[in-house]
């Protein structure tokens, strides 16, 4: 526990690659630095303990990005999935500082490698973290006990004690255990609220308990609660959030990147009555995969199940759990609990409606449906060729979209728009300001780092004072 | 989450990898793994002795235990590896040597020691035993002739049994023996392994003994093979000298084989203390317990070795020197005829294992096409 006597200099709330970010920095500045994580050590680092890789910009190629990404296409990018959703002023100052973080992220233990087998479309944008983001953050936390950050683990912060947007101090429970913490500022940066069912109930009803949580089950938001309440600015729908569709035979929490489904364009995708029920070849997988969690929880009893046939072995990421296997179509139906006339007569449709093409995955090719509702509107081939295999579907959530409004210099503002006195926010607690809706990949660790290095500089710089 | 066997534990590891790959950057095996999306024992056995057991993707790892997927690549694979010991030994009665090896190790060389020691004085008398021979001539003691057919005939046992379990090895993968010897991949696969590449962590060193990257087991392994070599080269210069240009040991302290032997047995005493110290420290998340006696057993011997050895070198001018003998040839026996059936099988394994890696990078990847 830490220690009640004293005042640190920042208080850093999270244990993820903001909150290392902004610790490492501030205590590079001489401030004292505490880390309050509230998971236990193996399970540290929220949702960055998951990524693999941070999105930057760069005008020439580097060591492991290819070519050149330069600040107008990366923004173009980040406003075609953002709808418009987006502060361009915080992004593009995001955007921009990405071109330099990589030397301080190596100076601070991270190494970089190479984009990873089946990323390739990624390799100009993304610099793969070697060994992934527990590698990072492990890193991180290396480099921050060597500086002599403290870090106390199985710890959350309940409470806040903030008056006339001024931080004083924090509640923090260990176990059964309460103990105030003051601190001359404080670093917000402990994420959403993805794990906090309840939480989620408010914006999708029951239908949340059928969703799986694809981190820890510690990003509660506790934080972000609080804050909320004690007068920030909200920013971001409360009511959205990142879901893909992942195995339904993944665990609660804390499946990770293995529990994804790439099948979706090779196949077609049913419900629990064994109907289509959206056009699975719409675009490319890459481009697509991030609203296939909405469109299963958007059908009963939030499941769905993947369907192909022998054609798209090995076309495809092999996900973690095996697929259930069948020598027809009636058969799939019995193992997967399906109607197995139902199933034959949409999957007999679906192979009539298809029209002859050439098949190219690798390009938005002429495999096409002809009336058909839903279309398939690219790599529509007949599912016709033994054995066949079917992958059941489920809403994975990501992270939550709520959050904090921040200014440039990461100081949290309050809702009449004035920046609070000594309260910072990074990483996802307040990435909804940049990133309103959709999702690039990578970005999420840009705006963490960018955003974690700054609140660090600045709270180190405003105890100071 | 089900309880599952070793194999079951193996193939699963594999599946949640092979849909991950974050740890593609570590070291040969994921690479390997990536060629394919299902996992028979065969595949696995190959995968496992490819792994040098480093830990680095243990720290990484989203899926390490506490979490439920319980992902501990090292550890399982060093149980998978263990079994493949057995399975690969010659002659096949002998696989349960495996068990235990700590102690089957220590007795193997008691024995020896007890044989070569019963041996000198029973045929030789204390005066000769007892003696400082000038120069330090050790065939006073014992014959030429007793030490070439002893280490001789062991030699030619120990190759032989190496040798089958190195083509049990290569026949389960399924490669043709010829396969073996394409210079390229053939090459690639040795130089791996003689610069313990896959022990580079992806550059910073792999995290061993604990979390923190470092290069240090990799050196105390060089210095431990590269003393073992120039042990060897002395030992084959010397049979040279002896049967090529009729130069009969002792030779004198400057001469190759003397300096050769030297500087390995220097690297013997270093690099196996370095080890065995590191493994004192090890963190015991990724060890596999079961296997600290072989480890060790080997590490010991090899030890024992090298100090026996410069002990006689030092003394050899000395009274001591016969009885120094004999113990020295002792050990050596022993660690001779545990080579089959100890930790030193890791290297005939782990060889064969980077060379059918190496084979496999040179071929194009097959059946799976993501992008």
């Amino acid at each position: 526990m830490p220690d009640p006597a004293r005042t640190y200099d920042v208080l850093v709330a999270g244990g993820g690659n903001a909150a290392l970010c902004a610790a490492i920095t501030a205590r590079r500045a001489g401030a004292s630095v505490l880390i309050v994580e509230s998971a236990p050590k193996a399970f540290r680092g929220g949702n960055s303990r998951h990524t693999r890789n941070f999105r930057s910009m760069h005008e020439q190629p580097t060591d492991v990005l290819t070519e050149a990404y330069p600040e107008e296409e990366y923004w173009q990018d980040l406003l075609k999935v953002t709808g418009g959703q987006t502060n361009e002023q915080l992004a593009r100052h995001a955007i921009r500082t990405s071109a330099t973080c990589a030397p301080w992220m190596v100076a601070n233990g991270v190494r970089f490698q190479p984009s990873l087998g089946g990323t390739l479309h990624l390799s100009r944008t993304n610099a793969f973290f070697l060994g992934g983001g527990k590698a990072l953050v492990n890193a991180y936390y290396r480099t921050a006990a060597q500086l002599g950050v403290e870090i106390v683990y199985d710890t959350e912060a309940r409470d806040l004690e903030i008056r006339d947007g001024r931080f004083h101090s924090a509640t923090v429970a260990n176990g059964g255990a309460e103990r105030k913490v003051s601190a001359r500022t404080l670093v917000a940066a402990s994420g959403g609220f993805e794990s906090n069912i309840p939480w989620l109930k408010d914006a999708w009803g029951p239908a949340a308990d059928n969703f799986l949580i694809r981190g820890t089950p510690y990003n509660m938001g506790r934080v972000l609660r609080v804050l909320l309440d004690r007068g920030a600015q909200q920013i971001g729908d409360p009511t959205q959030c990142h879901a893909v569709a992942i195995d339904a035979r993944s665990p609660k929490f804390d499946g990770g990147i293995c529990t994804r489904v790439d099948c979706v364009s090779l196949g077609i995708v049913v419900n629990k009555h064994a109907k289509r029920f959206y056009d699975e070849g719409e675009d490319f997988w890459p481009k697509r995969y991030a609203i296939w969690g909405r469109l299963v929880a958007g059908q009963p009893d939030q499941i769905g199940y993947s369907i192909i046939d022998s054609k798209a072995v090995g076309k495809f990421m092999p996900p973690v759990f095996p697929p259930v296997k069948a020598g027809s179509i009636g058969e799939l139906a019995r193992a997967l609990e399906l109607d197995p006339a139902a199933l034959e007569d949409t999957v007999r449709r679906f192979n009539a409606a298809v029209r002859p093409g050439t098949f190219n995955h690798a390009a938005l090719d002429d495999c096409v449906t002809a009336g058909l509702e839903p279309p398939k509107t690219h790599w529509a081939r007949p599912i016709d060729t033994p054995p066949f295999f079917g992958y059941p579907l489920r809403p994975g959530i990501t992270f939550t979209y709520l959050g904090v409004a921040v200014n440039e210099r990461a100081q949290m503002l309050m809702s009449d728009g004035k920046p609070a006195a000594n309260v910072f926010a990074a990483g996802e607690i307040m990435a909804g300001s940049i990133l309103g809706k959709g999702y690039l990949a990578g970005f999420g660790m840009t705006i963490g780092t960018v955003f974690g290095r700054i609140a660090g500089e600045e709270a180190a710089r405003n105890a100071r004072a | 989450m089900p309880e599952r066997d070793l194999f079951g534990q193996a193939e699963f590891n594999m599946q949640v990898c092979n849909a991950c790959r974050y740890c593609e950057g570590f070291c040969a095996v994921f690479p390997a793994m990536e060629r394919r999306l299902t996992f028979a024992k065969a595949d696995l056995r190959y995968l496992a002795n490819l792994c040098h057991s480093c830990g680095a993707c243990y720290y990484a790892c989203q899926y390490a235990p506490p979490h439920e997927f319980n992902v501990n690549v090292p550890r399982n694979f060093a149980q998978v590896r263990a079994e493949t010991y057995r399975r690969y030994a010659w002659p096949g009665f002998l696989a349960s040597l495996f068990e235990r090896n700590g102690a089957v190790v220590s007795l193997a060389t008691a024995a020896a020691l007890a044989l070569f020691l019963l041996g000198t004085f029973y045929y030789q008398a204390p005066a000769v035993v007892f003696a400082a021979h000038p120069g330090g001539d050790f065939y006073k003691v014992i014959p030429h002739n007793v030490m070439v057919w002893t280490f001789g005939l062991v030699a030619l046992y120990v190759l032989l049994a190496l040798t089958i379990g190195f083509v049990r090895f290569w026949r389960e993968t399924g490669e043709p023996m010829h396969e073996f010897v394409v210079p390229a991949a053939l090459g690639r696969g040795l130089l791996d392994a003689l610069h313990l590449k896959n022990l580079k962590g992806g550059g910073d060193g792999c995290p061993y003994p604990d979390e923190k990257p470092s290069h240090a087991r990799r050196v105390y392994h060089h210095l431990t093979f590269y003393g073992f070599m120039f042990c060897f080269a002395a030992t084959c210069v010397g049979t040279i000298y002896h049967y090529a240009f009729g130069w009969k040991a002792p030779y004198a302290l400057t001469s190759l084989p003397v300096v050769l032997g030297t500087i390995g047995g220097i690297g013997l005493v270093a690099g196996p203390l370095g080890l065995l110290w590191l493994k004192s420290k090890r963190d015991p998340d990724t060890d596999e317990p079961t296997q600290f006696g072989m480890d060790a057993g080997f590490l010991w011997l090899l030890l024992l070795t090298s100090l026996t050895g410069l002990a006689l070198l030092a003394l050899r001018e000395t009274a001591a020197m016969g009885t120094l003998l004999a113990v020295h040839l002792g050990v050596v026996l022993g660690l001779f005829l545990t080579l089959p059936y100890g930790k030193f099988v890791h290297a005939v394994y782990r060889v064969a294992a980077l060379v059918r890696a190496a084979l496999e990078r040179s071929r194009p990847m097959p059946n799976v096409t993501f992008e």
